[in-house]
């Protein structure tokens, strides 16, 4: 088994795991796009996996403006996700080009 | 202090006179703040004094179309440095080294800088402290003898010179940012400084705001240039909108230099800032190099713009 298998394994293993011990999780997905989060502001449910998606030719990353959160360098194509567990409106931007900026909100 | 275009936001009284386009770049020259036209030949450059070159935003391990060899225009840069008629005293290269700060990247982007053989001092660019660890890759490489998240400062020739890190910290909404410890060693290390030694400012983002929703400014710059306002010739060379652009303010002289890897829009004319895909033919005319010559004393600071398609 190639090592790419065994994690596409795993992930699955994990997945149907999860799933058993919780809610069916909603995955929502932000699209990084000419230097702007689409769309700048989404409402979602708590547990709801939120995955930022860069499409440009620069990196963009995610950082939470509470300083909790901070991704690795999003590459053309690269994802971030990240599970917004607990309700309340998060505010977040791009740590390299702080004046893309967008919002959370996570409904219980 | 808000310039949208080229030129644009200088009043008549401080206006910068254009010169001449002398063969490789547009020359122009500062004394004490007050600018004035003068032709530039190639062997006047660093007739007396000394000289030093500036390179920006060489992106390394950039490949989109944009330039998908980044690495060879960088290699173009530094051979026409080699090839200058007067050996500039040092280089100073004003941020994004990489794209993506990966080892192999800071590797491939220092052995082809080596080839100048000549001193180089770094500032970051945001490109370059994206590593797994926040910029400690940086750090570790070129931290050595600066203060703090790798800001420093130097004498050569008479002139004093300050490199600063204004990628480190960003805030939502913001702009570029220097923070109260940068800021507070700037006011010491001016501290007791003669009002006549000629300061050379570096940074990458620019120190005065271009756009501010593409984030082409720094948001505390206004505190820098207070520390700086009694001195009679400060000179800011900044990066990051790969494209030239100046502006005089008072004794201040703004200049951003080109990219030695891709250009990016002018403002105004894209819905955002980014690399900017131009025709092959057009490629090397909009990446270059920046010489600054210093005629020794308290100034003048001569800045002269080469493109790699001369």
């Amino acid at each position: 088994m190639t090592r790419s298998a065994f994690r596409l394994l795993s992930l699955a293993t994990a997945l149907v795991v999860l799933g058993g011990s919780s809610a069916r999780a909603e995955e929502t997905t932000i699209a990084i796009d000419n230097f702007a989060f689409t769309p700048a502001e989404r409402t979602v449910k708590a547990g709801t996996t939120v995955r930022f998606v860069n499409h440009d030719d620069i990196p963009h990353n995610v950082v939470l403006a509470d300083g909790k959160v901070r991704s690795k360098a999003l590459d053309t194509d690269d994802s971030f996700a990240y599970v917004f567990d607990k309700p309340g409106d998060f505010v977040y931007f791009c740590g390299l080009h702080p004046q893309m900026k967008g919002e959370i909100k996570v409904t219980p | 202090m808000k310039s949208n275009k080229k030129g644009n936001g200088v009043d008549r009284r401080q206006a910068l006179e254009c010169m001449a386009w002398a063969g490789s770049g547009l020359l122009w020259t500062l004394s004490g703040g007050v600018p004035g036209a003068r032709v530039i030949g190639g062997a006047e450059a660093a007739a007396s004094g000394f000289s030093f070159v500036q390179i920006s935003d060489s992106h390394i391990g950039f490949d989109k179309p944009a330039n998908p060899n980044a690495l060879g225009t960088l290699e173009e840069a530094i051979a026409k440095i080699g090839a200058l008629p007067n050996k500039p005293a040092f280089l100073i290269h004003t941020g994004d080294i990489t794209h993506l700060s990966k080892p192999q990247q800071f590797d491939d982007a220092e052995q082809r800088i080596a080839r100048a053989r000549l001193e180089t001092h770094y500032v970051p660019g945001e490109h370059d402290i994206i590593d797994e660890n926040n910029g400690q890759a940086y750090l570790d490489r070129y931290g050595k003898g600066s203060k703090g998240k790798g800001w420093l400062s130097f004498d050569h020739g008479g002139v004093h010179f300050v490199g600063l890190n204004n990628v480190f910290d960003l805030k939502a909404g913001g702009m570029g940012n220097l923070g109260g410890d940068q800021l507070a060693w700037l006011a010491d290390d001016l501290n007791g400084k003669s009002a006549s030694t000629p300061i050379v400012v570096f940074a990458h983002v620019p120190l005065w705001t271009i756009v501010p929703e593409w984030g082409w400014g720094t948001q505390d710059a206004a505190e820098a240039l207070k520390l700086l306002a009694r001195f009679g010739s400060v000179t800011v060379l900044n990066g990051h909108i790969h494209q030239l652009m100046q502006k005089v303010e008072g004794n201040v002289t703004f200049h951003a230099a080109r990219s030695t890897a891709f250009p990016q829009p002018a403002p105004g004319t894209a819905p955002a800032p980014g690399p900017k895909l131009v025709p092959a033919g057009e490629l090397h005319g909009l990446l270059g190099v920046t010489s600054v010559a210093v005629k020794g004393g308290r100034g003048p600071l001569a800045i002269a713009d080469s493109s790699l398609a001369g």
